[in-house]
């Protein structure tokens, strides 16, 4: 069984990926998918110490960060969709009037 | 009886708040009534308590009632308390007897008026103020009096707001009372500091107590600890009675005052709120006795305000100014005989000068109901025939305001000058007898300028007419009061005894002990022959005033021979405008030039302006940070992450 080590560094790479997508892509629908990988990097780090520790605990955090994540993926998708259908784009990057 | 003092108070109040809320709905002159009526209560249940007090001994006559636990801050404690005792009882009387009576005489006076229900509201409200004032049992609830009849005074002022004139001597009366009311306040400032309370029972019984002590220790009043402090507290009050009760240097709001209805000047600016400072002077009897300093004060303003005021009413030819100078005059008389010691003799001026004073007024009232609202005597004369009820009436309070016997004013007129011969000065006694002497002259030439010679007005256009019984019956009424007022107060060489000064004394007896310095001997003879120079003063006063008035008709050129002492008396000193030149205009430049246009403008709005100033351009830069798109914000977010958890790991 690898070490818990091991787990830990998957999980940072994919949340720096994660990161990266977040920070530097302009498809809407990209970013989304990598705010998806920033909470499974997360939900791995917390599956790793769970079964580290001997304690169910992560684990049921785990089901919680989940079950946001699905409420979230349903809104959010809803919100590109509409944004599509206004501005026939999804470049976050032209959606910026929301500002001074 | 002693269960129904709250309603003294209450009753007026209530017929405010009716008339307040309803009075302008009201037909006739329903509202005139309501007030009347309630002051009338008012007076019957003070009578009540007046015959009660009466009934028992000397030393269980005072009354404190204790109504509501008012002001409780550390251990001061103010309530709302009200004590009743010889010298508020004389006040609450004439405040609630000549009130009531003048409330009658305004409902007919101030007939078919456009403000006739709100100028009762005001004069409501001033009763009950002016209740306050002399009821309290403490010099805060007195205070809320105090402001509270200054209140009523500047609306009633101004009553007729449509009129630039009246608006501005209402201000004046307000701005002039405010300077004096400084002085209550820093004196009961100081009250607090030195005696813990203001309550009235405690702070004259730790004045008692100093008494003593200053006896014991056999030092002179005015030395020892506590001399100074009581000094400065005894200055302060008299400064506040000097706006109040119209005093040099604050009486000039009093004869611009007149402006007011005349009902308004009988009640407020003669019979009752200017006579506040003398309550209040008496009231802290001990407390002056122990200021011999304040006490010189208080002699020498009241007697130089006698003769001052005196001098200005001989040539005015406006019937309310002649009448309003000589209230002020007449209110130095009083504070004479307070500052020479004599308490009671202050208070019984008070008293025989309400009746004669507000009969005075009220009888201008009427003239000038007659005249269609003209107050110039040059245009009135002849009118004996005319208005003979309000003649007699004015004959009779003339005749006592000069000081004739058996008037009311003789007596206590005459009280006061033997009081500051026997126990202030000559000096004092010599400019108490030429203001006299002027009183009793300008008095008559008003009577004879008024009532006498020929008409000087248009005698076929109107016909003046005697006024209805609602204004007649004050008169007559005020009237016999001038006329036997004054043997209440008759003074011992009579025989009788002064009554007026047995029923005092419990309350004022210790302080005009102290207070009265050895001064001359108490001599029959010669208070007899005072007596004497006094009437044949008057008696020469008048036939002066009889001998160049009773038939002239062209006066105003014969007067203006005088040359500079007449301008210079009709002009009223010029005081006015040396005010004006003196303090007025100079805080009206330093206000418009300095306060103004440096200090708020600059200073302040620049503070104000500049604190935005900053924030826009601080904010300008930084808002640049919020460009609205995501991404950035999200940077920020892994930057921020990135310091927290650096510092984290790092220290």
């Amino acid at each position: 069984m690898a070490p818990l080590s091991h787990y830990l560094a998957v999980s940072a790479i994919l949340f720096v990926i994660g990161t990266a997508g977040v920070l530097f892509r302009r498809n809407a629908i990209i970013v989304f998918m990598c705010v998806e990988l920033m909470l499974n990097a997360v939900n791995l780090t917390l599956i790793a110490f769970s079964q580290f520790l001997g304690d169910q605990t992560g684990q049921i955090l785990v089901f919680f960060v989940m079950t946001v994540a699905a409420a979230e993926a349903a809104v959010g998708l809803a919100i590109v969709i509409a944004l599509f259908r206004n501005r026939q784009t999804v470049d976050i990057a032209k959606v910026n009037i929301l500002k001074w | 009886m002693t269960d129904l003092i709250p309603f003294i108070v209450l009753v007026p109040l209530a017929a405010f708040v009716i008339n307040l809320f309803f009075g302008s709905k009201m037909k006739g002159s329903t509202a005139g009534w309501i007030a009347t009526i309630a002051v009338f209560i008012s007076f019957f249940i003070t009578a009540g308590i007046f015959f009660e007090m009466m009934g028992r001994p000397a030393e269980e006559r005072p009354i404190h009632f204790v109504m509501l636990d008012w002001i409780h801050v550390g251990r001061v404690q103010v309530n709302l308390a009200y004590l009743i005792d010889q010298l508020s009882i004389i006040f609450m009387l004439v405040i609630t007897g000549v009130g009531a009576f003048i409330h009658l005489y305004s409902i007919a006076y101030m007939k078919g008026d456009r403000g006739f229900w709100r100028f009762f509201v005001y004069l409501n409200l001033f009763i009950v103020m002016m209740l306050q004032l002399v009821m309290a049992d403490n010099y805060l609830l007195t205070f809320l009096g105090w402001e509270g009849v200054g209140l009523c005074s500047y609306l009633l002022i101004g009553f007729w707001y449509d009129e630039d004139k009246n608006n501005n001597a209402a201000k004046k009366a307000f701005i002039v009372n405010r300077i004096g009311d400084f002085g209550f306040l820093v004196a009961m400032g100081a009250m607090l500091y030195q005696f813990g309370s203001l309550n009235y029972l405690d702070v004259l019984g730790s004045g008692n107590n100093m008494v003593d002590g200053v006896r014991h220790a056999g030092l002179a009043l005015g030395m020892g600890s506590g001399a100074t402090i009581i000094t400065i507290i005894t200055l302060m009050l008299f400064l506040g009675c000097t706006g109040k009760s119209a005093q040099i240097p604050l009486y000039v709001w009093l004869p611009d005052a007149m402006a007011g209805p005349t009902p308004v000047s009988a009640l407020i600016h003669a019979a009752t709120m200017v006579t506040s400072g003398i309550f209040l002077v008496a009231r802290s009897n001990i407390l002056f006795a122990l200021a011999p300093t304040t006490l010189a004060v208080v002699a020498a303003v009241g007697a130089v305000t006698a003769i001052f005021a005196a001098m200005i009413g001989i040539f005015q030819n406006d019937i309310k100014k002649v009448l309003a100078y000589s209230t002020v005059s007449q209110l130095g008389y009083m504070f004479l005989a307070l500052g020479v010691g004599s308490f009671t003799a202050g208070v019984f001026h008070v008293v025989t000068h309400a009746f004669f004073k507000a009969c005075l007024f009220l009888g201008s009232g009427a003239v000038i109901l007659a005249m269609h609202h003209e107050q110039d005597m040059q245009k009135m004369g002849g009118l004996k025939k005319y208005l003979p009820i309000t003649f007699g009436t004015f004959f009779i309070a003339t005749l006592a305001i000069a000081g004739i016997p058996p008037f009311a004013g003789f007596f206590s007129k005459d009280e006061i000058l033997w009081q500051a011969f026997s126990h202030g000065s000559m000096v004092l006694w010599l400019i108490g007898a030429i203001a006299a002497l002027m009183t009793a002259f300008y008095m008559f030439r008003a009577v004879f300028l008024t009532f006498y010679g020929k008409e000087r007005f248009d005698t076929h256009h109107h016909t003046p007419h005697e006024v209805d019984w609602k204004m007649w019956l004050p008169l007559v009424v005020l009237a016999i009061l001038s006329t036997a007022g004054g043997f209440l107060g008759m003074p011992s060489v009579f025989g009788a005894g002064n009554v007026f000064e047995q029923w005092l004394e419990p309350v004022v007896g210790k302080g005009t002990e102290i207070a009265m310095t050895a001064g001359v001997a108490e001599s029959p003879a010669l208070e007899w022959a005072l007596m004497g120079v006094s009437v044949a003063i008057a008696l020469f006063g008048i036939l002066l005033a009889m001998r160049f008035y009773k038939s002239r008709t062209t006066l105003a050129k014969q007067e203006a021979q005088l040359g500079a002492a007449y301008q210079l008396m009709h002009n009223k000193f010029y005081v006015d405008e040396i005010y004006d030149k003196g303090i007025v205009q100079p805080l009206y430049s330093i206000s418009k030039n300095f306060l103004w246009q440096i200090i708020d403008v600059r200073v302040i709005d620049g503070i104000v302006n500049g604190l935005a100033k900053i924030a826009e351009i601080g904010s300008g830069s930084i808002r640049r940070i919020q460009t609205g798109i995501a991404q950035n914000y999200a940077v920020l977010i892994v930057v921020g992450l990135f310091v927290v958890v650096g510092y984290l790991v790092m220290f």
